[in-house]
């Protein structure tokens, strides 16, 4: 064991919630190193004395760890031993050191120790002002791409891991009376008031265990050490079943109407990979009827000349090393404060048995509990004065010290120089208010704490301790209760007696209001004074963004970066903003805050994707005769969510020849289709004639029982957006047909008229999709097929075109529709979707005579095209009116109603000369085919850009005609025919074609008619 | 996200259960033929988009497939009511404004 | 058979649609073979998956008048739940509200056209019942961990002070949907459609891993 600590150089003897009987070996940058159970990434590395973490972005300075918790802004590591399990962007200090654990710097290439960025850096200071990407490396624009990859290997920025992750990642829906957001105090109370009171309660915290900033400071509450009365509280809490305690997790976003997500760590802080399929990370989506924002506060670094040399940090944090993890961080100690909560790390630093150099407190008297707990211990503290400079390259040295004027904008002293190896500051305390901007309110600057704090809100939201300013320990405790208290009573639930814990009495002087610490020399010229960390963003930065006239907080972050790390600037935004004010001779408020947005912190892709990835991604919709497909070797084609048949290739055809097998075979004998994906509405009612007449084109008044008809339906402005087939059933019962895509689309279009335009209509629309399989025997051969299978009369005389009939197929009850969408005798046989697979079987069973052959989508295509079809979406595009398609004889004028699209294709526009229209595409050349969407010209040889008279919308290699097919839009093309169009490709040649008729196959329709 | 009660289920559920469907109120012409272009267009294409209140027709997609109306606050995304088809708002925007 | 076509009271059209004899209709997941996962696969977990296939559905659209009610009252022999969100559940029917104006029925399988006929021959006005048996499955998940599986697959409040027995909502499940009526504190009922039946049986198992999945024949 000792021989083990003795390794941890900074690491005490004795102290903080780690266990040191658990040692854990990890790796960072190639080394090895020990921690122990209970570390953070960062407290291990600080016990190790490992000072370098990081090379900055833009000067390539080395950096160190400067703050405990989710603020940091430097300990940004590469997390992952494998290459599956990387995970960038990882904050150390929010990371649980776990066994094996490998991480590496994301700043600083090729090593953080030495890097060629370093070199830029150094010579680069002074040539990199604000702006210096955008003034350098925009010109030439050419050069972007490779001045980017270069920044981007050089800055920095984690890289995404090459192989799949391995790991689960899933969401959950959250609902609860209270959400609340952090477990220190404040929520703490809060949670065990709500919960007595019978709430469903949820309450997150980003660290791996509940209390917050009690479990890092040496306060006591009810006489016991604080840590035990969260103990019993985090106990009490777990009892209810109607808790949700959730540490690792980060409420990363606050979404309107109260919705918040949280991303939880489920196992990532124990292992790289999560153990037996556990869950990696769970994104809880929670809808809270009351939130409570107990999210603390993050303590203020002040700026001063060299801030960012490792060895500066954040006063709370060493404090926070110490009392929780057991490591000082260094030996001596200079403590620059603005205020008094900030001594308490230097009582704590010097009780772990370190050396405090001085305190030095800008103010000129500074007078309370802990400035006389630092008087008792003889710790030497130095009024009126700041620290203007820190020294050393890799790690403090030491330090200058200067006394400041009353303001603290001036030097007014001699500087005194002091050895040191770690330099604390705190300028206060900022409340963590992120959350609360994420809904769009503005904070509020307070005066009082010298901090912005939440604005006003729509969202039932309530705040608690540290983030409304309320920083004291007893205060947060007490408006944990009375948030609690006030939800309760808002949501009709008795309150209970919860007494509030016995705090120690602390007395606080007066803070001051301090950002940036003024130098001998001038901003311009003073060593560099970092406001923003990550993004390398200095006081004499924004002094420049604003002398070179930005005037708007927004501005000067944007041209100076600041805030646009992963880190959102949450520590140096205020500063900045306090420089920025200063410069512009305003107040804080007066310049205003900038707008913090979801996330909180990173989001890891996983999370976000949950489990709709892979095979569930998206659902695939399947019909009753799938396996057979499968079994039979379908390549499927996805048409919306379903998969359809393809086309079914035989030993090793090509897909063309196969399509070529398939059509010749229908068109020769007989072939079948699944076509059980069409959209199928059932339409009932004494106004379901009447609706139909209103929502598609042609008239539906005299449409006998037993009869079909072929419908399109139009939007409003008269263009076509789906078309099928609509049978009379009974005399007041209609079943509609839509295209496989457009069923959900159809069934709403006939809902939102039915529920909003005419509800006195008395109809009835259900959908019947799914419940029927559709299968469609077409070919000369299609009838003898079906009469082995039927006793029912399938003659002409006793079933026409057009004809529907209900009769028993292969022993399954079947209405069977004689309707054709190849141009050939056609009959679409439906059935019960549970006995579908059993009618495809028997059909094949009975098929073999007939050569019968499966067909997919594609062949259907090509038959369809041979017969000048249309497929709506494929040759029309929402621009396009029944009349541009040729298909006038689907349109009634003559309807009593005016009907869906009759207004609307009357307009000036749609009756104009010169609208594109839907002609036939002949080829001159019989074995070209042209690309779908190749666009035509009149005469190819005009100058570029020549004039564009429209696109080819289908074309197909026919093997029944021995020559391609196509149909496509031509301007003014129905009155066109037999005229030249050319279509001028990519490759450069050039396809003639002779604008015809779209009806390739059969212009009288004597072969469906038989 | 928005947490929308849905007046014919009569409880609050999540918007992933609904679509929007569009300004409401927007009744189609009794007599379409009669309307001239530009009437026909106002009723097609123009649509208010104001700062503020607003009316919309929404359906529960997922639910019970009734469309009804939201009057919502195009700022601060409140929804101040929910109405059904063919009642008129209680919350409307101030004239004076 | 199909020439049993019952006559057009109301103008609709009613003809029995299940074949008689040995044909036996096969469910939407007929082809994962739950019945040998049932036997072959664990026997304990926290979510039980169970098909309740074949079963005969009916969809009824309808505002009913007062004698409307009546009648309905007395073909099923239960009378419809009107508040919204509620069923009626015994053991030779169940009926679940969707809407102000719709039902489901779930009945025998062979039960449908019986209830069809009936509707057809006594009750007159505006309605409309539809047959979807063929179209929907109906899925019954049950055990200590349903309500976490649910919890991953719907964003309705599950707690049972928001949604007790004999509830029923249709929501979204996965990027699907479903009809959910809780039929015990730890067992519910899912009504969903024929062709998204294997994405959400797919679904089913992936968010029940970590509890241990269960299949009932
Ligand atoms: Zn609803």
């Amino acid at each position: 064991m000792t021989q083990d600590l003795s390794k941890q150089s900074n690491r005490l003897q004795e102290g903080g919630r780690i266990d040191r009987s658990k040692p854990l070996t990890f790796t960072y940058n190639g080394k090895q190193y020990k921690g122990f159970d209970g570390d953070t990434l960062a407290s291990a590395l600080l016990a190790n004395g490992v000072d370098i973490i990081g090379r900055s972005f833009k000067y390539s300075r080395p950096r160190g760890i400067v703050a405990a918790g989710a603020e940091e802004p430097n300990a940004i590591m590469q997390i992952g031993s494998t290459e599956a399990t990387q995970i960038p962007n990882v904050r150390a200090t929010q990371q649980s050191l776990y066994a094996g654990l490998v991480a590496s710097s994301t700043n600083g290439w090729p090593n953080v120790e030495m890097d060629l960025m370093g070199l830029v850096g150094k010579i680069g200071g002074k040539m990199m002002p604000p702006g210096f990407y955008y003034k350098t490396f925009m010109y030439p624009k050419s050069m972007w791409e490779t001045y980017e990859s270069y920044i981007r290997k050089a800055a920095g920025l984690g890289r995404a891991p090459k192989e799949n992750d391995p790991d689960i990642y899933d969401k959950m829906n959250q609902h609860c009376d209270l959400l609340i957001v952090g477990a220190g105090p404040a929520g703490l109370m809060a949670a065990l008031t709500a919960a007595r009171s019978g709430a469903r309660v949820i309450i997150a915290d980003e660290q791996s265990e509940f209390g917050g900033s009690l479990l890092s400071s040496k306060e006591m509450l009810n006489g016991k050490p604080a840590a035990e009365w969260v103990k019993d509280v985090v106990q009490e809490l777990s009892g209810f079943d109607d808790v949700l305690m959730l540490p690792n997790s980060q409420v990363n976003g606050y979404h309107d109407h109260n919705f918040l997500t949280i991303q939880q760590h489920c196992t990532d802080q124990f292992a790289d990979r999560a153990p037996n399929g556990q869950i990696a990370q769970r994104l809880h989506r929670v809808r809270a009827k009351w939130v409570v924002l107990a999210t603390g506060a993050h303590e203020r670094p002040l700026v001063y000349g060299n801030n960012d040399v490792p060895g500066c940090m954040v006063a709370n944090a060493v404090s926070t090393y110490i009392n929780r993890y057991g490591v000082a961080p260094g030996k001596d100690l200079v403590l620059m404060t603005s205020n008094d909560n900030a001594y308490r790390a230097a009582l704590d630093w010097h009780d772990a048995g370190r050396n405090v150099v001085a305190i030095v407190d800008s103010r000129k008297n500074p007078q309370g509990t802990f400035v006389d707990a630092a008087r008792d211990r003889g710790i030497s503290i130095i009024v009126g004065s700041g620290v203007i400079e820190a020294h050393g390259s890799k790690r403090v040295s030491g330090v200058s010290i200067a006394p400041l004027n009353d303001a603290g904008d001036a030097v007014v002293g001699p500087i005194i120089k002091m050895a040191a190896d770690t330099v604390a500051t705190s300028g206060g305390w900022s409340p963590v208010i992120h959350l609360s901007c994420h809904t769009g309110a503005r904070p509020v600057w307070n005066d009082e704490i010298l901090g912005f704090t939440p604005g006003a809100t729509y969202q039932k939201q309530l705040t608690a301790g540290a983030i409304n300013g309320a920083f004291s320990t007893a205060q947060a405790l007490s408006e944990g209760v009375k948030v609690a208290s006030d939800a309760l009573s808002q949501l009709g639930l008795a309150k209970s007696d919860v007494a509030l814990p016995e705090t120690e009495v602390v007395e606080e002087g007066k803070a001051m209001a301090l950002f940036h610490i003024p130098h001998t020399k001038p901003t311009s010229k003073a060593p560099k004074q970092f406001v923003d960390y990550q993004n390398d963003v200095t006081a004499a930065g924004i002094e420049l963004a604003c002398r070179e006239g930005f005037e708007s907080i927004e501005h000067v972050k944007r041209y100076t970066a600041m805030g646009f790390g992963t880190d959102q600037g949450k520590l140096g935004n205020i500063n900045g903003m306090a420089i920025a004010a200063k410069m512009l001779n305003q107040t804080i408020p007066q310049t205003g805050t900038t707008i913090f947005r979801p996330n909180y912190t990173p989001v890891t892709f996983g999370a976000i994707a949950g489990r709709d990835c892979g095979e569930l991604f998206d659902p695939e919709r399947y019909t009753a005769m799938h396996a057979w497909h499968v079994e039979h070797g379908a390549k499927f084609e996805d048409v919306g969510q379903w998969k359809r048949a393809w086309y079914y290739p035989k030993g090793n055809e090509t897909m063309q020849q196969a399509l070529d097998r398939e059509c010749l075979a229908t068109r020769k004998s007989v072939g079948i289709l699944d076509a059980s994906t069409l959209g199928k509405i059932d339409i009932q009612g004494k106004d379901a004639r009447e609706f139909l007449g209103r929502v598609y084109t042609n008239a539906w008044a005299k449409l006998p029982v037993g009869k079909c008809r072929y419908g399109l339906m139009c939007g409003e402005d008269g263009m076509v957006f789906d078309d099928g087939v609509t049978s009379c059933l009974a005399e007041n019962h209609f079943l509609m047909t839509t295209t496989s895509g457009g069923a959900a689309r159809v069934l709403s279009w006939l809902e939102i008229y039915h529920q909003t335009e005419w509800p006195e209509l008395e109809v009835y629309f259900n959908s019947v999709t799914d419940h029927w399989s559709t299968m469609t025997i077409s070919g000369p051969n299609s009838r003898k097929l079906l009469e082995k299978l039927t006793d029912y009369d399938v003659s002409k005389e006793n079933m026409a075109f057009m004809d529907w009939k209900p009769m028993t197929v292969a022993g399954v009850p079947a209405r069977v529709f004689r309707i054709s969408f190849t141009g050939e005798l056609s009959f679409e046989i439906n059935v019960q979707a549970n006995y579908g697979l059993h009618v495809w079987k028997a059909l094949f069973e009975h098929g073999e005579e007939f050569n019968l052959t499966p067909y997919g989508t594609e062949t259907m295509h090509i038959l369809r095209a041979e017969k000048g079809f249309i497929i709506a979406g494929q040759d029309t595009d929402g621009s396009v009116h029944p009349f541009d398609l040729g298909m006038s004889w689907a349109v009634s004028m003559q309807k009593p109603f005016s009907f869906i699209g009759k207004r609307g294709m009357q307009r000036e526009d749609c009756v104009r000369e010169n609208r594109k229209q839907l002609v036939g595409l002949k080829t001159i050349d019989p074995k070209a085919v042209l690309p779908e969407g190749a666009q035509g010209v009149l005469d190819p040889k005009a100058p570029v850009p020549m004039p564009m008279v429209g696109h080819v919308t289908s074309s197909y290699w026919s093997a029944n005609l021995n020559r391609s097919v196509a149909m496509g839009f031509v301007k003014g093309g129905l009155n066109k025919m037999g005229e030249r169009v050319f279509y001028p490709l990519a490759d450069g040649r050039v396809i003639e074609a002779e604008i015809c008729s779209p009806v390739f196959l059969d212009p009288k329709g004597e072969r469906q008619n038989v | 996200m928005f947490h929308i009660y849905c007046p014919h289920c009569c409880e609050y559920r999540e918007e992933e259960e609904f679509h929007a469907a569009g300004q409401s109120h927007i009744a189609r012409p009794l007599d379409p033929d009669a309307c001239t272009d530009k009437e026909w267009g106002e009723y097609m294409y123009f649509r208010a988009n104001p700062r503020g209140i607003h009316h919309e027709l929404w359906v529960h997609a997922a639910g019970c497939r009734k469309f009804f109306n939201i009057t919502r606050n195009t700022q601060t995304y409140e929804i101040k009511e929910v109405y059904k088809v063919g009642e008129k708002p209680s919350v409307v925007a101030d004239e004076a404004k | 058979m199909s020439d049993v076509t019952v006559e057009a009271m109301e103008g609709k059209l009613v003809t029995d649609q299940l074949p008689t004899g040995a044909i036996v209709g096969e469910s939407p997941l007929h082809h994962s073979d739950l019945a040998s996962i049932a036997k072959k696969g664990p026997q304990q977990g926290g979510v039980h998956f169970h098909e309740r296939k074949l079963k005969g559905l009916l969809t009824l659209r309808c505002a009913p008048s007062a004698e409307q009610l009546a009648v309905i009252e007395s073909l099923l022999g239960v009378a419809l739940p009107m508040q919204p969100l509620t069923s009626v559940t015994t053991d030779a029917i169940s009926v679940r509200w969707m809407s102000p104006d719709e039902w489901l029925i779930i009945v025998a399988g062979e039960q449908a056209f019986e209830i069809e006929t009936q509707f057809q021959e006594k009750l007159t006005g505006h309605y409309a019942l539809v047959n979807i048996s063929g179209g929907t499955t109906i899925l019954d998940v049950s055990g200590s961990h349903v309500v976490d599986m649910l919890k991953k697959s719907t964003p309705v409040d599950l707690h049972a002070s928001e949604f007790p027995v004999g509830k029923v909502v249709s929501t979204v499940f996965a990027k699907s949907g479903a009809t959910i009526c809780r039929l015990a504190d730890d067992k519910f009922e899912l009504v969903v459609r024929r062709s998204f039946a294997d994405y959400l049986w797919l679904w089913i198992q992936d968010a029940s891993r970590e509890y241990g999945l269960v299949v009932k024949a």
